[in-house]
């Protein structure tokens, strides 16, 4: 009850002075809303990277050969790693950055990726229109591709492009599938490639050597065990020489950007704890020019029993009221700030309600905090000086 | 005489004031003793002693010499907090520039010591509407005293000053701010506070206004240079009624 008072209190003293109270809580306003904003991007940045990740699928394993001394995967290799627990699909993949594809007079540079019908599934990658690759297609060697949605914009834009062809390094290829459109995730745009068949690409740029081969787990758990095996097939097969491959699945990626978003966020938030010291610093300059200001109130308050408690707790509720307010304000700019990064400039933004909590406390901790000196300056002073004081 | 029985008690009280290496007296072996339901004026030219001694009486400060007794509590060695409850409990106060707080309204003016004492807001509400009634202010409660007249604004005091129902209501120049008629009716005010069983300490420079208490206590150079109650001097001839 009595809180209630002083609270009342605060309030009627922070609404008698509306111009100072607005300026002091700026710097709160400014502050947290930047942490709102820059937290709730970099989270944002955080949970899209998470997502993109999973949806690649989390029982996906992937090899690289990543030395250039040694020779890519043979077919044997592949059959080999086809017979291991817990592994259900496996699909080798030879892919070529920077191909100009042709269709009449158009040209456009794109990346190739040659595999087997595995890949989709393994990939998660669904045809809009048309077919997948077929097994057929890969032991006929056949000229087809399935390509992704900015092929078609750039190239057949207003038309149907399944049965009419491209032109890879001179060699015609008939467009059976069209690929869903995925939006850019990590690694560049999911839309800007074409797909042929392994056996088919191993002529066309005349190499053997693939270098890259995902594999599907047949469960989570699964996954790991198959992480294992292959570990250890490929430590056999490079006499222990680690540093010519990597194994990694989905959790360690994750993992990794993860890490990397964190630490980012974790900086943007340094910088906006910054600009909130700076408010904070705001607030208790005020509060002791407030503390000087009424003197004479607080010596009246003395006479009429004021402890020094009473008064402190007084100072202390009005900065850290200025500072809630303040929060509350720089939350809900914070969050405005944050949709209209989202809608603007089509980033992520993800406001997490331990960020809004956190923003809470932290500028009533601020208004505490810097509350605290003006507060027991008040507090101390002489009550026959203070009725004097004019 | 037992101490509980009078109200205020001092016994060779001095206070000097330090700054530095300059010290000064402003009060010398001041022995005084008030009783329940008194009605005293404390008189003397400025610089007498006379802020001092309500100081001292309103427990403001700490003297540096002898006992001071109020209703029965030593008050000499108290540190701030406990000097605090005290004038919550004990002492009314009414100054001469009123000091209410302008922001409040004058029912939280005069609520504020009930809170500072720990009264429920409710109870304390209830009993600053009846003190404020008490004193005619009750289509004031919502205002701030910034919109009220002078007398109102003292009576607003005065109100604040009972509403704890203190052991003595100290006065510092009541009406130094008032114009004559209405400096009369706070003064008529005190009075029928004092008949009601009050004791009241009014600290004044007018002896005209002091001649409204029953006995008067003139301060000179920091000591106190006679004590006579009303009474007597007019048995004597020495006023007039």
């Amino acid at each position: 009850m009595r809180r209630l008072i002083l609270f009342k209190m605060a309030f009627s003293s922070i609404a008698s002075n509306k111009i100072r109270t607005f300026l002091t809580m700026l710097g709160i306003i400014i502050g947290i809303s930047s942490v709102i904003t820059l937290v709730g991007l970099g989270e944002g940045t955080k949970k899209k990277v998470q997502e993109q990740i999973e949806s690649l699928g989390t029982n996906l394993i992937t090899v690289n050969i990543t030395s250039r001394r040694t020779n890519g995967l043979s077919d044997e290799d592949i059959e080999l790693i086809k017979t291991k627990p817990g592994i259900k699909n496996v699909a080798p993949l030879l892919n070529q950055n920077g191909i100009i594809v042709k269709s009449g007079t158009k040209t456009y540079s794109t990346t190739v990726e040659a595999s087997t019908p595995e890949y989709f599934g393994i990939r998660k990658l669904e045809v809009e229109s048309g077919r997948k690759l077929e097994k057929d297609d890969i032991e006929s060697r056949r000229t087809v591709s399935i390509i992704g949605q900015d092929i078609v914009t750039e190239l057949f834009p207003l038309q149907n492009p399944i049965g009419q062809s491209i032109n890879i390094q001179g060699v015609d290829f008939t467009i059976v599938g069209v690929l869903k459109s995925q939006g850019s995730s990590v690694g560049g745009s999911g839309d800007d490639r074409v797909i042929i068949p392994i056996t088919t690409a191993k002529r066309l740029f005349k190499t053997d050597e693939v270098r890259t081969i995902f594999i599907e787990g047949t469960s989570r758990d699964d996954t790991q065990l198959a992480r294992g095996y292959l570990e250890l097939y490929f430590n056999n097969r490079f006499k222990g020489d680690t540093s010519q491959y990597r194994v990694f699945d989905q959790t360690s990626l994750l993992e990794t950007a993860t890490k990397t978003t964190e630490s980012m966020t974790l900086m943007l938030m340094g910088i906006a704890a910054i600009s909130l010291l700076v408010g904070g610093i705001g607030i208790m300059n005020i509060m002791l020019v407030a503390v000087i200001e009424r003197t004479r109130e607080i010596g009246i308050r003395k006479a009429l029993g004021a402890k020094r408690r009473d008064i402190m707790i007084q100072f202390l509720i009005e900065s850290s009221t200025v500072s809630l307010m303040g929060g509350i304000l720089g939350i809900i700019l914070g969050y405005l700030l944050a949709n209209f990064f989202k809608s603007m400039l089509n980033m992520s933004v993800y406001i997490s309600l331990n960020v809004v909590l956190f923003a809470v406390a932290f500028s009533i901790f601020v208004g505490i905090f810097f509350g605290i000196y003006p507060a027991s300056r008040a507090s101390k002073l002489n009550p026959i000086d203070a009725l004097r004081y004019e | 005489m037992d101490k509980k029985e009078k109200v205020i008690i001092m016994n060779n009280v001095g206070k000097v004031y330090s700054t530095g290496k300059n010290k000064y007296r402003a009060l010398n072996g001041i022995n005084l003793e008030i009783e329940k339901g008194e009605f005293v004026a404390i008189v003397g030219p400025s610089g007498a002693g006379k802020s001092t001694l309500m100081n001292l009486i309103g427990c403001l400060d700490t003297l540096t010499e002898g006992e001071y007794y109020l209703d029965g509590i030593s008050i000499g060695k108290m540190k701030d907090n406990q000097l605090a409850e005290i004038r919550n409990r004990k002492i009314g106060f009414i100054f001469q520039t009123y000091n209410l707080i302008n922001k409040l309204n004058v029912l939280e003016n005069v609520e504020l010591p009930l809170i500072y004492m720990g009264i429920p807001i409710n109870e304390a509400r209830k009993r600053a509407t009846s003190a404020l009634q008490k004193l005619g202010l009750e289509s004031h409660l919502k205002h701030k005293p910034t919109e009220l007249s002078g007398g109102q604004m003292q009576r607003v005091a005065i109100a604040r000053a009972i509403v704890t129902n203190p052991e003595i209501i100290l006065a510092d120049e009541p009406t130094g701010a008032l114009d004559s008629k209405t400096g009369i009716e706070v003064l008529n005010i005190l009075k029928d506070l004092n008949k009601e069983g009050n004791t009241i300490v009014l600290i004044t420079h007018d002896m005209n206004i002091a001649l409204n208490a029953k006995r008067i206590i003139t301060v000179k150079d920091g000591e106190i240079v006679s004590d006579s109650y009303i009474d007597k001097l007019k048995e004597v001839g020495a006023c007039e009624d």
